[in-house]
């Protein structure tokens, strides 16, 4: 449990070293939902139709920026061998990666979204519905994000790639966290696409990681 | 129990063995058939033009990547499955330094053996970091050390690893005489506690226990 915490304080200190990676990511969410509203103008009632899966596109498209750096770096510096070749299980160590990649990219997301939402004149139950559904489907991406990491190290043009592998996996959770704030919208109750995020998460908890540490050992071989 | 494994392990002292390994690169064959034991104390220094799988074989030895046929044994254990026990007793050092360029010497050495799971306090890190001449140094990020600096923020670090197998990757590289002095001092006290120690040089080494195998 310590090679947990210790790896989730080393990839948050090499962020904290080197800031801007991160912030484009977060600038890139800001300035393409800031966009809608501006392009579509104050017709209140489209931009509140159109906000759960603009947001939504937006936090998907924002996270896969950030995707290849989970373990590119330490794939070139040789440090991923080194944590293959240390006692721990592979598997924890990977864990403790996404969850520092969610912690940079997809946490940050979950605190701006009610911002955002006020530009699409969202009112306040849908923003905590919105927030809600962030908080439990940024980290199914980033777990899958992490599988289409792992499987594209190494490989040229990698990063085109990821996109093509990953976003069609992201549909359900694109699907299932717009619907939740679109039902809420039109007085539906949410509770069901709550429950089908839920279990995607952790679906992907149980199994992730170790297809993420899979991957990269074939890599590194 | 515990009196079982402390026969056991009487009997098969730490000792690293590979039987009949195969290794195909491509089409091309490496090696086949390739044998070989060390034992307490020993150092074996592999040997050959370059491509001939010098660094194949290390990695083979390390269980990074496996082998076509053959198998490698730490203890008697197969390292397949016995991983986990096998890394806990193992530094390997590749061609790359595997150091964080943005994290100073200090905090690479210390993240390592939070990972490695080793207690490692302050004063012992640097004291580590002094002995190979990086003192005033220990807090700089690693991008601003030359090439031998970070060779010797990696000996600092096989210091501190407390692992009984050395296996080494053109460990000489980059460094001058003094640190090459000082790394062969280091190997020669690691066998002298008993380590075992596996490594490629294209250089001479003056080291104690030395076999060489030519691939």
């Amino acid at each position: 449990m310590n090679a947990l915490f210790a790896i989730i304080r080393r990839d948050l200190l090499l962020v904290m070293r080197r800031k801007s990676e991160v912030l484009t990511a977060l600038f890139f969410f800001v300035v393409v939902t800031s966009l809608f509203p501006l392009g579509i103008g104050a017709d209140a009632a489209l931009l509140r139709k159109i906000a759960p899966g603009v947001l939504w596109v937006a936090a998907l498209l924002s996270t896969l920026l950030g995707l290849h750096r989970m373990f590119a770096a330490d794939y070139q510096d040789g440090s991923l061998e080194q944590l293959a070749l240390s006692p721990q299980p592979m598997a924890l160590l990977v864990a403790g990666k996404i969850i520092a990649h969610w912690i940079v990219c997809g946490l940050p997301l979950v605190l701006l979204a009610p911002i955002i939402g006020i530009q699409f004149d969202l009112d306040a139950s849908s923003l905590y519905v919105l927030m809600g559904t962030l908080l439990l489907g940024t980290p199914v991406l980033s777990l899958l994000g992490s599988i289409g990491a792992a499987l594209t190290l190494g490989v040229r043009g990698g990063s085109v790639l990821l996109s093509l592998l990953i976003l069609p996996l992201y549909i359900p959770v694109l699907i299932f966290g717009a619907g939740a704030v679109y039902a809420n919208n039109v007085g539906l109750d949410a509770s069901g696409y709550f429950s089908m995020l839920g279990a995607l998460l952790i679906l992907a908890l149980a199994f992730v990681p170790w297809v993420s540490s899979a991957a990269i050992k074939i890599a590194i071989e | 129990m515990t009196v079982d494994t402390s026969a056991s392990s009487s009997k098969t002292p730490l000792m690293l063995e590979a039987r009949a390994l195969t290794c195909m690169r491509g089409e091309r064959q490496l090696f086949q058939d390739l044998n070989l034991t060390v034992s307490l104390g020993d150092c074996l220094h592999v040997r050959g033009e370059n491509g001939v799988g010098k660094t194949s074989l290390l990695r083979l030895l390390t269980g990074l990547s496996k082998p076509d046929s053959g198998e490698v044994f730490w203890n008697g254990l197969s390292i397949a499955k016995e991983s986990s026990d096998y890394h806990r007793g193992l530094l390997f050092l590749g061609h790359r330094d595997a150091l964080k360029e943005d994290l100073t010497a200090l905090e690479n050495l210390q993240l390592y053996a939070a990972l490695d799971d080793i207690p490692l306090p302050d004063d012992k890190a640097l004291a580590a970091l002094w002995r190979f001449g990086l003192r005033g140094r220990e807090y700089l990020p690693v991008n601003c050390l030359s090439a031998g600096q970070k060779r010797r923020v990696l000996m600092s670090r096989m210091l501190t690893r407390q692992a009984k197998l050395w296996i080494l990757d053109e460990p000489f590289n980059a460094l001058d005489i003094h640190a090459v002095q000082a790394l062969q001092g280091l190997i020669t006290e690691h066998l002298e506690q008993g380590g075992l120690v596996v490594l490629t040089s294209h250089q001479e080494v003056s080291l104690p226990h030395v076999r060489v195998l030519n691939l």
